[in-house]
């Protein structure tokens, strides 16, 4: 899997996410009710997992949509590309 | 209008008084013109005590609500569909509770906030977290007690988390014992209420005879110590029976409310509570609620900068308390330092870990 894909599913697993409902690519914190606090927590886990990495607080925070999540993941050396 | 973007990239002990005054001052005005405009029941409260925004000189001057009103109405700000989470506080049956209604911003701005005050103690580095507590606390993700909040907020900062109780309140002991095992050596927080330490994790360690060695943990409770004031157990006993039966010795205990969630004031390594410059305490005098002096014992009022979904940003709380000092605690953070003298006389038994007491007394 390409780290793209691998993005991707980890937001469909955390999120619960049925692809054909959801346009993830534009998917932002709150913008579905599985992805408040409480699943941003899952999603930020399942994405830590697959990397192998550890976010700062900040970044959780910041962490606000799919868009911005790529750009943070840069930060640890994830290149998920488009 | 409130720029919260600007406000919450402030350092969180940085301001001296006369700077916070102002910093304070601009945003609480601004918030109670808000909740003039969007709140008819804030607004029939604030006509009725013939207030007058134009008035407000600073933010001791304006009117604080008792925080038991959020239990007889429901006062918000935002329209019903906005609200994306609905937090009470910890009252059982027969107690009424607060609702706190929370929108997208207010509930954002929480965590931002909260984070900024623990990781200026405990630094930006997640660690292994031991939650003393259930996960059964988050089953309702639309609705959240005092509790489930407490532990959402917090869990942040932790990497692995760990629920050291099962639903029955019992520790599992198992559990804990593989997870700490697997951090050996390492730096590990541990988070839960006063109370239920105390009941369900220090008093089952003294039974089971099981000595965790937790001497590099880092401890922070709160939720209030009503309940174990009522049995003569002070602070100091509390810290102590924790060295005792895991090895803690870095414990902070943190003053806070669900009507302010996320504005918490920690305690710091002189013991003293700190307000950061997100929120303030005023101490009144209980005969005519004008300003106490330093030193000097009377009702806590609480005003934060957080509240805009609802009109909580100036409240009266039922807690009794002393400002020790400000600017110059010798932790070095600026702000006002306080200590909490324990409940007005007369008011509800409340805090986070203490209606669960009355319940399983």
């Amino acid at each position: 899997m390409t780290n793209l894909e691998k993005y991707r599913k980890a937001f469909i697993d955390a999120l619960e996410i049925e692809e054909e409902k959801v346009e993830i690519e534009e998917l932002a914190y709150q913008d579905i009710p599985q992805w408040d606090s409480v699943g941003h927590m899952g999603l930020i886990a399942e994405l830590e997992d697959t990397f192998d990495i550890m976010m700062d607080t900040d970044d959780i925070i910041d962490f606000n949509s799919y868009k911005a999540g790529k750009e943070i993941m840069k930060k640890y050396g994830v290149v998920i590309g488009e | 209008m409130v720029d919260y973007d600007k406000i919450l990239s402030i350092e969180p002990y940085s301001l001296k008084k006369k700077e916070k005054e102002i910093f304070l001052t601009k945003i609480l005005k601004d918030l109670t013109i808000y909740h003039c405009q969007n709140s008819m029941e804030y607004r029939k409260i604030m006509d009725s005590l013939g207030f007058a925004v134009e008035e407000i000189e600073s933010y001791y001057d304006i009117p604080a609500l008792p925080v038991r009103l959020f239990k007889e109405y429901d006062l918000k700000s935002i329209k019903q569909e906005e609200i994306q989470k609905t937090m009470t506080s910890s009252g059982t049956t027969g107690q009424a509770v607060s609702k706190i209604y929370v929108d997208k911003l207010t509930s954002g701005n929480q965590t931002k906030v909260l984070t900024k005050i623990i990781s200026s103690y405990i630094g930006k580095k997640r660690l292994p977290m031991v939650i003393l507590d259930t996960s059964a606390l988050l089953r309702n993700r639309a609705a959240f007690t005092a509790r489930g909040a407490g532990i959402l907020g917090f869990s942040m900062f932790g990497r692995e988390k760990f629920y050291a109780l099962n639903e029955e309140m019992q520790l599992d002991i198992e559990g804990m014992k593989q997870f700490l095992k697997k951090y050996e050596g390492e730096e590990i927080l541990l988070f839960g209420f006063t109370f239920m330490i105390w009941k369900y994790f220090c008093a089952e360690l003294r039974e089971k005879a099981y000595r965790p060695d937790l001497s590099r943990g880092i401890l922070i409770h709160g939720g209030g110590w009503k309940k174990l004031a009522s049995q003569n157990i002070t602070s100091e006993m509390f810290q102590q029976e924790l060295k005792d039966v895991c090895g803690i010795k870095k414990v902070f205990d943190y003053y806070g409310m669900v009507e302010q969630t996320g504005t918490i004031y920690m305690e710091c390594e002189q013991g003293n509570y700190h307000t950061s410059v997100f929120s303030d305490v005023i101490i009144r005098r209980t005969e005519d609620f004008s300003v106490a002096g330093i030193g000097e014992e009377g009702m806590i009022e609480v005003v934060s900068v957080l509240p805009k979904s609802y009109p909580g940003h100036v409240l009266l709380t039922e807690d009794k308390g002393v400002i020790l000092g400000e600017d110059d605690c010798p932790c070095g953070r600026c702000g006002k330092y306080f200590r909490i003298n324990g409940r007005i006389k007369n008011a509800e038994i409340r805090g986070c870990s203490d209606t669960y007491a009355d319940e399983y007394r």
